[in-house]
């Protein structure tokens, strides 16, 4: 018996009491948990503390966890349909109460939730509750019937179409300025975001270097993506060099700065390693934050000047004998042509490191990186220089941090210490671990979900963190391995069709040299 | 050297503080080992409920100090203890037996959680200390006075180190007297094993995780009560700091706890007073790093032989 | 392929092992132990439960520093003093090899890529230290195919051929514990310690392991060191066995020896030296005899 199965209930048929007993007693901590923190709020504009009270949400909140539970259980030991119909009928009352609210504001008093979004996202509790039993009842029906589960055979027939699904993706995204997105500032929107989540894809696919393939736990990944940033800003702002000539060199900075914090700590176990590197990055930020003769302190440094397209500059209007772009070639004067040279900039960026990445997996030293996450001693007995071999993935991965730092300060042209706090390198992480340790894709599809999204949905930018804890713990909860992970062996003796046995059936993410 | 015995009192006095947390660390870390991210934002919710309890006590007209820490350490530490159970509960216990990295993730995300959490529910900015103190502790006393200017203790720094004692004291006992202890060792040994000899490890577990947030609210409420103003954010850096002294302490070791978190709270206010208080924080994270490079058992661990 | 090389007193032997002791602080786990192990032999190293083994094997494969004691490796490619070698260099410049009591393969990877981790060192120098082989120049692909043919002839002579695909961690017992024997020989070693290849094997496949180290043995002329508690493979193949006790050395010589010596019946047993030996324990210390 794991020890995983030691601490789970034992599925026994619970009687009612029980059960009623289990959801008094869940009702009944989320009413003392939230009795003080949401139930009173404190209130200092003033200057004095006062309070008002909220209990209207506390004594909702206790309601339905008393209420959600109780079906939930009665779910779990195979009796769907009170989730069902009740999952089903609070979703419809709370989301007709909120479709009449965007028409007719004066019913926000019968909303649970004060904030409407809040009550959107509330909603998706019992909505999920709702369609987990649909699923679970229509399985039912199914094997009485004798007919397949629904959903059964939706796994094998996505097999096959997931290497195009990053075909599709790279070939949307390198054709993405040229499709007909709207008028000019919505094209330009899209395409920011489009960089944005681009950004965070590159970042995740380096980090993936250490935490995915080496298993070098990494918490102070953004460092890197710092040190990355200030190079360019400084050496451009201070003495004027080119991007062309910063980029590498920001990304020797980033690696060189990775062997030096590496190296002493490397040998640490785990959840140390986390620890340290944490530590690092948040003494990076400080010293960026306190040292104001050279990095500006808190105020950053502005007026970064913009990347030349190999030497034109992009701009209207340029001094005499320069020739800009747009008079270079001929076009008339479009400030969407740096939004997309930009873009397909951070998409060529983050393409290399997907290359660089595919490849090594095929070497011995990616080969090294994935032995060593798996089993440290065995490497040992196997001649592997442990230390060097996680100093150089801890140094790719920095290097790649320190490119996209780089494109970061040349796109913004503004960079500050707030950039770079740990809330980034746990994004960044998330990313990686959602996506599944490993899986290019996986980690383009969790960047997309968790960037992506929030980004579209600017109303949502409160809650946005609120949301990524969250999704983060659910998913952890839901799918500990990832969205996406199965892992391909990087060389087969036999060909496919020769299909062993133990290994689930899940996509072949890694194989593509797509995206 | 007055300087010195000041700085001295406030240091032991942050490390108290600092002590207390890592407790919480140092137990979760020997008996299942993870780092529980979270703790840091269990402190700050004690906190939070430290000082809502004393407002509404306020409201209701109990302003006697004494008094209103009774209700504070009865109310704000079961909730704050129910906080411990139920991240445990939700975020952890799911996890267990699975990789490195899951319980770790799930860590960090409730962390953000807690923090937001309050973020959202009580605002930005920092809160106030709704009590009126000055009229009812004592003034500093003066301790030893030269040129003028005296090194000086205040009641509430003789408190807060008082009440720390008072709180190992009690919890080594409880430790070593009863059978939580032995369960809690039983269980970071061989959990199997303490399981099929008929310890309740869910139990033991929760248990530590409950005592653990207990002490971060006592940490939290004495922090409300000295610096006057908590914020949603003070959760963060606390916790890595506590999660150092635990670590130089020598994880799995309650003594060695107390030990780091002393030491990091001088290192920390020696720091500011003799070089910058700008960095302090980079000599407190410069501690942890050496420590963990040159002995990574820490001051008082034991050293773990690894066997092949 | 040479037949087994006569244990002449002539050759040096593959490794000795001198006055090897090892503290753990008061505690002292091996008491002065020396012996030889011949180059084309294979040798066991037996005694009861604690005797100090597996200290032994880590000592000699670099996962513990011994606290006194000089081992020396006589190997074709040079001479080595492991004792003064860090841990992954034994592996990687004597051609050491080792297998684990509790197999540690690389369970998420494929029973192959276990078999070309091992080629590793070889591999890396073939792609130019990955720089010629991430822009395709050098020879790592003809490299990369060869070290393939090298885990091809393992996984056959293992029997693994049919599941080279698989993941190693979803192999059976019996199998993994193979792939990791063929893992040790895809590094060249001159010597392989085994470290209780046989625990948890039945009888057929106990007698599959000895015709593979027999195998081993006969073709390559490797040096191999056993630990083993399984005596149908201690007496079925050994050359020469070294009995501890206590870290303690009480023992030394053929398996004809070792079955008849006092010393090891008294360890083993706790008999009293005039007193015949139960049936039981005669037939088991006879039996591959």
């Amino acid at each position: 018996m794991t020890v995983r199965e030691m601490s789970r209930p034992v599925a026994v048929a619970v009687p009612n009491l029980e059960r009623l007993k289990h959801a008094l007693a869940a009702g009944i901590i989320t009413f003392l948990l939230t009795s003080l923190i949401v139930g009173i709020e404190t209130v200092s504009s003033t200057g004095e503390l006062t309070f008002n009270t909220r209990y209207k949400e506390v004594v909702i909140a206790s309601i339905a966890v008393f209420f959600g539970s109780w079906v939930v259980s009665l779910m779990r030991e195979g009796r769907p349909l009170p989730a069902l119909f009740g999952g089903g009928a609070v979703t419809l009352v709370l989301g007709a109460l909120l479709i009449w609210n965007n028409l007719d504001p004066s019913l926000t008093a019968w909303l649970p939730f004060n904030a409407p979004i809040v009550n959107w996202g509330v909603l998706i509790v019992p909505a999920s509750i709702c369609a987990r039993a649909a699923q679970m009842a229509a399985a039912e029906r199914a094997r009485a019937e004798g007919r397949a589960t629904p959903l059964a055979g939706v796994g094998k027939a996505l097999e096959p179409a997931l290497p195009w699904v990053g075909i599709v993706l790279l070939v949307g995204a390198i054709a993405l300025p040229w499709l007909p997105l709207g008028e000019r500032t919505q094209a330009k929107k899209i395409i920011d975001i489009c960089t944005i989540v681009l950004t965070y894809i590159m970042l995740g696919w380096g980090l993936n270097i250490v935490v995915g393939l080496a298993g070098l736990l990494d918490l102070g990944y953004v460092a890197f993506y710092a040190v990355g940033a200030y190079t360019y800003a400084m050496l451009s702002v201070y003495f004027g060099w080119s991007f062309w000539i910063c980029l590498p060199l920001s990304g020797v900075l980033a690696a060189t700065f990775g062997v030096l914090l590496g190296f002493p700590v490397l040998r640490l176990r785990g959840d140390y390693l986390a620890i340290v590197t944490l530590g690092f990055g948040e003494m990076i930020r400080i010293i960026i934050t306190n040292w104001r003769a050279v990095t500006g302190g808190p105020n950053g440094i502005n007026n970064i000047p913009r990347a030349t397209f190999f030497g034109l500059p992009m701009e209207r209007d340029v001094p005499e004998g320069v020739v800009s772009f747009h008079q270079f070639f001929g076009l008339e004067y479009n400030p969407n042509h740096r939004v997309i040279f930009l873009y397909y900039l951070i998409l060529i960026c983050a393409l290399v490191v997907n290359f660089v990445t595919m490849r090594l997996r095929k070497l011995p030293l990616g080969r090294a990186w994935e032995a060593l996450r798996e089993d440290e001693t065995a490497c040992r007995a196997l001649g592997i220089n442990p230390t060097n071999t996680k100093l150089t993935a801890f140094a790719m991965g920095a290097m790649f941090a320190g490119f996209a730092g780089s494109f970061f300060a040349v796109r913004n042209q503004f960079i500050s210490p707030e950039s770079f706090v740990f809330l980034e390198s746990a994004v960044i992480l998330a990313i990686v671990v959602l996506g599944g340790l490993g899986s290019q894709i996986g980690i383009v599809l969790a960047t997309v979900v968790l960037i992506g999204l929030p980004e579209l949905f600017r109303e949502l930018k409160d809650y946005r963190m609120l949301a990524f804890g969250i999704g983060m713990v659910l998913i952890m909860i839901w799918r500990p391995g990832g969205l996406m992970a199965h892992r391909e062996p990087t060389i087969r003796l036999h060909d496919k069709t020769r299909a062993p046995p133990a290994v689930a059936a899940a996509p072949k993410p890694a194989a593509e040299a797509a995206k | 050297m007055v300087t010195f015995i000041q700085q001295l009192i406030n240091g032991l006095t942050l490390g108290a503080v600092y002590g207390l947390i890592a407790i919480g660390y140092t137990m979760v870390y020997g008996i299942i080992g993870m780092i529980n991210f979270a703790h840091g934002d269990i402190y700050m919710i004690g906190a939070f409920h430290s000082l809502i309890v004393i407002l509404v006590l306020g409201f209701f007209g109990i302003t006697w100090v004494p008094l209103a820490l009774v209700f504070v350490l009865v109310i704000a530490v079961s909730l704050t203890a129910l906080y411990g159970w139920a991240v445990e509960r939700v975020a952890y216990r799911p996890l267990r037996g699975s990789t490195r990295l899951a319980p770790l993730i799930s860590a960090i995300g409730m962390s953000i959680i807690l923090s937001n959490s309050v973020l959202l529910l009580q605002g930005p900015r920092g809160k106030p200390l709704p009590l009126k103190t000055e009229s009812q502790f004592a003034a500093p006393f003066q301790l030893v006075t030269q040129d003028g200017i005296s090194a000086q203790i205040t009641d509430k720094q003789i408190m807060i180190m008082l009440i720390t004692v008072l709180v190992m004291v009690g919890f080594t006992l409880l430790i070593k007297r009863t059978s939580l202890g032995r369960q809690q060792r039983a269980c970071e040994q061989d959990m199997k094993m303490a399981s099929l000899l008929g310890v309740n490890i869910n139990r033991t577990i929760s248990l530590t995780f409950v005592i653990g947030a207990a002490l971060a609210c006592i940490a939290g409420l004495m922090v409300t009560l000295y610096y006057e103003n908590i914020k949603f954010n003070i959760g963060f850096v606390a916790g890595i700091k506590a999660f150092s002294a635990a670590v130089v302490g020598g994880v799995g070791s309650l003594p060695g706890a107390m030990l780091g978190g002393m030491l990091i709270g001088l290192i920390e206010v020696f720091f500011s007073a003799y070089f910058s208080v700008d960095y302090k924080d980079v000599a407190a994270f410069g501690v942890l790093v050496t420590v963990l490079i040159f002995r990574p058992t820490g001051l008082l661990g034991r050293p773990e032989i690894e066997k092949v | 392929m040479t037949a087994a090389a006569p244990a002449g007193n002539g050759a040096p032997p593959l490794l000795q092992v001198e006055h090897l002791t090892m503290r753990f602080g008061g505690l002292v786990a091996i008491d002065d132990v020396s012996f030889m192990a011949p180059p084309g032999q294979i040798t066991a190293l037996i005694g009861p439960n604690g005797a100090g083994k597996t200290t032994v094997f880590n000592c000699l494969t670099g996962f513990y520093k011994p606290s006194v004691g000089r081992l020396t490796l006589n190997a074709p490619h040079g001479n080595f003093l492991l004792e003064q070698l860090d841990g992954f260099r034994i592996a990687q410049k004597a051609h050491v090899a080792r297998t684990f009591q509790n197999i540690r393969l690389f369970a998420g990877m494929s029973t192959l890529e276990n078999l070309v981790v091992a080629q590793h060192n070889k591999l890396m120098r073939a792609s130019g230290y990955t720089v010629g082989g991430l822009f395709g120049i050098g020879g790592y692909g003809v490299a990369e195919r060869e070290a393939v043919e090298i885990a091809r002839h393992w996984l056959d002579r293992t029997g693994l051929m049919a599941k080279a695909d698989w993941l190693a961690g979803s192999l059976p017992y019996g199998d993994q514990r193979r792939l990791e024997i063929a893992r040790a020989m895809c590094t060249d070693p001159v010597l392989l310690c085994l470290d209780e290849p046989a625990a948890g094997l039945n009888a057929r496949e106990s007698a599959d392991l000895n015709q593979l180290l027999l195998s081993i043995r006969g073709e390559l002329g490797i040096g191999i060191l056993l630990i083993e508690h399984d005596m149908s493979v201690v007496m079925g193949i050994s050359d020469h066995i070294v009995v501890l006790d206590y870290g303690r050395k009480i023992a030394d010589g053929t398996p004809e020896q070792i079955r008849s010596d006092v010393n090891v019946i008294k360890a083993y047993l706790g008999e009293a030296e005039d007193e015949p030996l139960p049936e039981a324990v005669a037939a088991d210390l006879s039996h591959g005899a």
